[in-house]
């Protein structure tokens, strides 16, 4: 990952291999808010009667939405360490077949040690949502294993 | 005959690993399970493939939440008769420890099967059960026969 890129797909997050492998890409990043982008593919389905993805592709988009948002902060520093403390997902419906999915999500309170952030899923229209998410985040973790 | 309906039908033995083979996702991120008894045990040894934090590295909590939601799925289909997935309702995550690149093993248990809703918790460990990497729990709807 190159230090000092403004490319969101360059930072943290979205760098990483499980991302890279799946495919996320970012869509739009800053001011404490992240999309990101999953196209359609076979290999995401969870249920082989009906073609609809696993609901652990959205769990995988929602929280990294959620890590990017809260890196993106205008108070956060880009690079340094989080941990997800809880994530939370509501299911609403299953994902239309063959369509991209959407993953968008909002920091919207961060405090000296802990992030808060909403976020939502949905293939075309916010506002129609496939899942819903809320999630915590420890700030200034350490960046090295816990023995 | 639909796909989940036929792997109903086979020998207990045979169904959770049908099952998680004819799920591409599962199979994409190599979920195994293992009846013992009434008890499943999953499990998910590691590949490059599923690092979320290259720094550390650690597994992605994406993934950790997937495998607490599968092992739920399948040690609810191991206790039930279905004939269709059980939806996720909701599903709630507690990250404890950053997971290791080695062997994710999972463990489910029934807090509650209702006629249309079960109450499922699950938990992921990697060395020792007893320091688990994270903790889940959920609602799901099941199929009413």
């Amino acid at each position: 990952m190159a230090d000092g890129s403004t490319d969101p797909n360059d930072h943290g997050l979205l760098a990483s291999p499980h991302a890279s492998s799946l495919g996320l890409t970012a869509e739009k990043i800053g001011e404490g808010r992240a999309t990101i982008s999953i196209p359609y593919d076979e290999r995401l389905i969870g249920d082989p009667d009906t073609g609809v993805v696993h609901g652990g592709v959205l769990t995988t988009m929602l929280d990294n939405a959620s890590g990017i948002a809260v890196r993106y902060h205008p108070d956060s520093d880009v690079g340094a360490a989080i941990a997800t403390l809880d994530l939370r997902i509501d299911y609403m419906r299953g994902a239309r077949p063959g369509e991209t999915l959407y993953a968008e999500a909002h920091c919207y309170k961060r405090t000296r040690n802990v992030a808060f952030v909403r976020g939502v899923a949905y293939e075309t229209d916010r506002d129609d949502p496939i899942a819903t998410s809320t999630a915590a985040f420890m700030l200034g973790t350490r960046n090295t294993p816990r023995p | 005959m639909k796909v989940i309906a036929r792997i109903a039908e086979l020998p207990a033995e045979e169904r959770l690993t049908a099952l998680l083979d004819a799920m591409p996702y599962a199979r994409y991120l190599g979920v195994q399970a293992e009846a013992i008894g009434d008890e499943v045990l999953t499990r998910l040894p590691f590949k490059d493939e599923l690092v979320g934090n290259p720094m550390l590295p650690a597994i992605h909590g994406g993934v950790l939440g997937t495998m607490l939601e599968a092992t739920c799925t399948v040690q609810l289909l191991q206790a039930t008769a279905f004939t269709r997935l059980p939806k996720t309702i909701d599903f709630q995550v507690e990250y404890l420890r950053s997971a290791r690149p080695k062997t994710l093993f999972g463990r489910a248990s029934l807090t509650r099967q209702g006629r249309r809703v079960a109450n499922v918790r699950a938990e992921l460990w990697q060395d020792e059960r007893a320091r688990p990497v994270a903790v889940g729990r959920g609602h799901f709807l099941l199929d009413s026969l």
